[in-house]
C-alpha cells in the first residue's frame, strides 16, 4: 500500500504542479515564453517492480501448468549441479524435470544435466551476477516445460544478489556445503531470509572439517524460523530420501484455492 | 553488484516518469532505502556514478531516506528496532520476528524541469 495516500500500490502516478493548476492564464505583464516549470511527480515506486511483475507473470504460467518451480541458490562450489544431478537419476521416471541453468559463462553445466536426459537451458548471464524474472521468462517461452513437471532453476553461484530476485518460484531452495563454514547464513541473512529450504551438502565431509551441523541450523533458524533443514551427501546418498520426500510432498500438494 | 540492477532500474522508472510528465530533465530524485533492503551503500555509490552517465539523472540532486529496520517480537509482542536480520528480541531472546520496516526500496519522487 503506498505510503501517502493509501492507494494500492500498483505504479499509477499522481502529479501536482505547485503553483500552476491546469486552466491558468500563461499570459502576464512581460514578454517571454517558459514551459511549465518545475513539477514534483510522486513516484512512489518499488525500484523492483518491474522484476516482480514480471515474477508474477512466471508465477502465473507455473501455476496454469501446475509446473513446481524451484531457485536453487548457493555460493559457487556448494554442489548444485551435483545434487540436480542425482535427483534427475534418481527420480527418472517419478516425476517429470526441466532445468534452467545460471552462469555467466559456459555451458558446462547444461551440458552435464542434458546427459541425464532431462530438458535444460542454458542462461549465461555474461557479467551479471543472479538471475532474474525476466531471463526466467525468456528460457521457458523456449523451453515450454510440460504441465505436472518440477522446474528447477539453478541460480547463479552467489549467496548474495540473487536474494533480491524474486523469479516466480513456488520456493527458494538454499544449498550450504559443510566446507564453507557455519556461520554463513549470518553472513549471509538475505538469502537465508528469503528461503524454506537449506539443504546442507557434502556432510560426508563432516569428520576432515570444523563444522557444526547444529550451528549452522541454529544460526539459519535466528534468521528465517520457519526455514526446513535436510543434510545430505551426493556421495554416500545419506539423506537424499528426505530430499526427494520433500520435493514430492511439493509436487503432490493439492493447489488449495 | 546487484546495486547495478538497482540503478538500472532506477534510472528506468525515473525516465519513464519525467517522459510521462513531459519534462526533459530530472533535477532531483527522491529514494527510500531500508537499512534490510540488502543495498549496499559503498556498491550502489560506485554504480550509480557509473550508470547515471548520460541518462536524465546525470546531473540530478540524489536524496536518500535512509529507512531503519524495525521488528516485532511475535512472541512478546513488543516492537524494537533491528539492525541486522538475525537480531533478536531484546526481552525473550527469541527471533520469531515479523520485520515492519527496514525492507523499503522505493523510487519516492521526482522534480523534473
Amino acid at each position: 500500500m503506498c505510503a501517502t495516500c493509501g492507494c494500492s500500490a500498483d505504479g499509477s502516478v499522481t502529479m501536482h504542479v505547485p503553483g500552476q493548476e491546469n486552466n491558468h492564464d500563461h499570459n502576464h505583464g512581460h514578454d517571454h515564453s517558459h514551459s511549465h516549470g518545475k513539477k514534483i511527480v510522486d513516484v512512489e515506486q518499488d525500484i523492483l517492480q518491474q522484476n516482480n511483475l514480471l515474477a508474477e507473470r512466471n508465477k502465473g504460467y507455473f501455476d496454469a501448468k501446475n509446473i513446481l518451480a524451484l531457485n536453487l541458490v548457493s555460493s559457487p562450489g556448494s554442489g548444485k549441479t551435483t545434487l540436480l544431478e542425482k535427483t534427475l537419476a534418481d527420480l527418472k521416471g517419478q516425476l517429470t524435470f526441466a532445468v534452467i541453468e545460471g552462469d555467466q559463462q559456459t555451458t558446462n553445466d547444461a551440458d552435464r544435466i542434458h546427459a541425464t536426459g532431462t530438458k535444460v537451458t542454458q542462461i549465461n548471464t555474461g557479467k551479471g551476477c543472479h538471475l532474474d524474472a525476466h531471463m526466467v521468462l525468456h528460457a521457458i517461452q523456449g523451453m515450454k516445460p510440460k504441465n505436472d513437471s518440477v522446474l528447477f532453476i539453478e541460480n547463479v553461484g552467489n549467496l548474495v544478489c540473487p536474494a533480491m530476485f524474486d523469479l516466480g518460484e513456488k520456493e527458494r531452495v538454499v544449498i550450504i556445503s559443510v566446507t564453507e563454514g557455519d556461520d554463513k547464513p549470518l553472513k549471509y541473512p538475505d538469502i537465508f531470509f528469503t528461503s524454506t529450504l537449506c539443504i546442507i551438502n557434502k556432510i560426508d565431509l563432516l569428520p576432515y572439517v570444523p563444522f557444526s551441523v547444529e550451528k549452522v541450523k541454529e544460526n539459519a533458524r535466528k534468521i528465517n524460523r520457519n526455514i526446513h533443514i535436510i543434510e545430505v551427501s551426493c556421495t554416500t546418498g545419506a539423506g537424499l530420501q528426505e530430499w526427494y520426500d520433500w520435493l514430492k510432498s511439493k509436487v503432490l500438494a493439492p493447489e488449495t484455492v | 553488484m546487484h546495486e547495478l540492477s538497482v540503478v538500472m532500474s532506477i534510472i528506468e522508472i525515473a525516465t519513464t516518469q519525467m517522459e510521462g510528465a513531459d519534462a526533459s530533465e530530472i533535477e532531483e530524485i527522491e529514494l527510500e532505502i531500508g537499512a534490510l533492503s540488502g543495498v549496499e551503500e559503498n556498491s550502489f555509490e560506485f554504480a550509480w556514478k557509473q550508470a547515471v552517465r548520460n541518462t536524465p539523472l546525470q546531473n540530478a540532486v540524489r536524496k536518500i531516506n535512509h529507512i531503519e529496520g524495525l521488528a516485532t517480537c511475535l512472541d512478546c509482542m513488543i516492537d524494537f528496532s533491528i539492525t541486522q536480520l538475525y537480531d533478536a528480541c531484546p526481552v525473550c531472546g527469541g527471533h520469531f520476528l515479523n520485520i515492519k520496516k527496514g525492507k523499503e526500496l522505493k523510487v519516492k519522487s521526482l522534480v523534473v524541469n
